[in-house]
């Protein structure tokens, strides 16, 4: 499984309050969400964010289990995201809404190309390539199938 | 010889296994994600719902009619589907699973990142997330990475107004945000060993905030005791020699009262240092701190004297709130000035019911202080429920007299 994105910076420990804030959390409309995706960490950043491959620093996704994070990330129109580490439920949810995330520690240059294999378990940025953690056998199973709700459906 | 993680859930640290889990709750916050997952991933009846659970305490009573009709919807199903139903004034779902649902060696999911709190039984008990919860509820099991344990040897008892959450604020610290992610954390020695259940359950709460999956007491006469007295006949877990890959001790004799800073749980610094600082709320409540024992001990401090700010006091549960009435702690908390509200997470989240304005400082017994998540401009102080209660008496971070 092999992506492509302009990298999008942010920090360390980033939580999914901070993603998107427990104001918005009452609805079932994607679209509330992706308006306010990371709105408290920096209002400007949602409109960067299709086509592009976060790049944080770690832990993140730490904090509630909120799911809707993750949604919302996918539906902003991010294609990956790479951090040295990640919360482990924000881990769970990504894959199971069929968001790809990647444990490596890369260097970031805002707007610059990122690339990755998921498979074969490298990311390129800044025109070297970095050997990413593997996701096990069955988190790529579930990815490879779109998330967990396809990969039920078809199990 | 196995950690008692390991143990319950039949594997090895690092093995990826299957699993059953006894029980499984969700609340009106994620319940909904759940439920549009179930629906889509075409499944046509739950799975043994005699161990699901459905608890509305994240928004309660409902503050609109968005969250009315999102609650309408949950209700209608768990109740059509036979869930076990908790409705608006239950209570807090980590604190109802606590009230006899989890037992000892169960394996526990809960659709919330403080499911980690059940821990204190010596049950496996973690959180996952909408999606995951939604093929629980089709399939009845889930899969888990096995986590490796860090043993936290505790020794001594608390002196001074120090208490748990002192010890668990102190720890969160230790080990900082991410310091012990994907891994267990064991609670273990003589020290643990006296630990009263309410004490456990606030100590294992906040494992989560150190990205721990668990936080776990080896269930001991303290636990069967306690769950004797909720009609259960359980059985102590012997620990055995295992593996751990790390050990830190702390003796409760040095353990002080502490705050964390906004907006990290693991900036920590002894209420000393922060004394004098202005505040405009106090909250007393959530699956941290929402205790009897907690409401009680809030009370002993301010009962007939007045709070100087606004004192917003949540019970965890309908138990914790009947208890508190019958005992006469609640009249010594509104004749205090506190303001009461429905058993439930409260304000914690920032949804409402309590929501801070833009500059405003509250200190509460809750375990997060994320930047805006209380209300966009606010600021959160966690801290224990006696340096909660001093504070609330003069309007600023006072550190707890000796009880």
């Amino acid at each position: 499984m092999r992506g492509k994105g302009r990298a999008v910076c942010i920090g360390a420990d980033i939580d999914t309050d901070l993603v998107i804030a427990g104001r918005y959390l009452r609805t079932k409309d994607h679209s509330v969400w992706v308006a306010h995706v990371f709105e408290d960490l920096d209002p400007s950043l949602a409109s960067r964010l299709n086509g592009a491959v976060v790049v944080a620093g770690k832990n993140f996704g730490c904090g509630s289990s909120r799911e809707q994070a993750a949604i919302a990330i996918r539906e902003a129109g991010v294609i990956a995201v790479v951090a040295p580490s990640f919360a482990r439920i924000f881990f769970r949810n990504a894959i199971n809404v069929g968001l790809p995330l990647i444990e490596c520690d890369i260097p970031c240059s805002e707007g610059s190309p990122v690339t990755f294999d998921l498979t074969e378990g490298w990311v390129e940025a800044e025109k070297k390539k970095y050997p990413s953690l593997p996701l096990s056998a069955k988190m790529q199973e579930i990815l490879a199938a779109g998330g967990l709700v396809n990969y039920r459906r078809n199990h | 010889m196995s950690t008692l993680c390991e143990r319950i859930l039949q594997g090895a640290a690092g093995e990826y296994v299957d699993r059953k889990v006894d029980c499984a709750y969700v609340h009106d916050g994620t319940g909904v994600l759940t439920l549009e997952a179930w629906k889509s991933m075409g499944a046509k009846r739950i799975q043994d719902a005699a161990h699901l659970h459905v608890f509305f305490d994240h928004i309660v009573p409902a503050n609109n009619s968005t969250t009315a009709d999102l609650q309408h919807e949950i209700r209608d199903f768990a109740c059509g589907s036979f869930f076990q139903f908790s409705d608006i004034g239950g209570g807090i779902c980590h604190q109802l699973m606590s009230e006899g649902v989890v037992l000892p060696n169960d394996i526990v999911v809960g659709a919330d990142s403080h499911s980690c709190t059940l821990g204190a039984f010596g049950a496996f008990a973690t959180g996952v997330g909408a999606t995951d919860m939604a093929a629980i509820w089709m399939t009845g099991e889930t899969w888990f990475r096995v986590p490796e344990s860090t043993a936290i040897h505790l020794s001594g008892t608390f002196m001074g107004a120090a208490e748990a959450k002192d010890l668990a604020l102190t720890y969160v610290c230790r080990f900082g945000m991410d310091g012990a992610s994907y891994q267990s954390l064991e609670f273990i020695g003589e020290g643990a060993a006296v630990l009263p259940m309410d004490d456990r359950l606030t100590i294992c709460n906040l494992a989560v905030e150190t990205g721990a999956k668990a936080g776990m007491f080896y269930a001991d006469h303290i636990t069967v005791q306690y769950l004797a007295a909720a009609g259960h006949t359980v059985q102590m877990q012997e620990p055995e020699p295992c593996r751990y890959i790390r050990e830190i001790d702390f003796d409760l004799t040095d353990i002080v009262p502490v705050i964390a800073v906004p907006p990290r749980v693991d900036t920590v610094k002894p209420v000393s240092d922060l004394t004098g600082l202005p505040i405009d709320q106090v909250f007393l409540g959530t699956c941290t701190n929402g205790r009897y024992s907690d409401l009680a001990r809030f009370a002993r401090v301010v009962k007939g004297r007045k709070v100087a700010v606004r004192t917003i006091v949540v019970p965890a549960s309908r138990a914790v709130l009947d208890t508190a009435i019958r005992t006469g702690v609640l009249m010594d908390l509104v004749e205090a000035g506190c303001s009461i509200g429905v058993p439930g997470c409260g304000p914690c989240l920032g949804a409402h019911m309590g929501v801070l304005g833009e500059g405003e400082v509250c200190l509460s017994t809750a375990n997060r202080n994320f930047r805006n998540r209380m209300g966009v401009g606010g600021e959160i102080y966690l801290s224990s429920v006696a340096t909660a209660a001093a504070s609330a008496l003069e309007g600023e971070i006072t550190e707890p007299e000796v009880s």
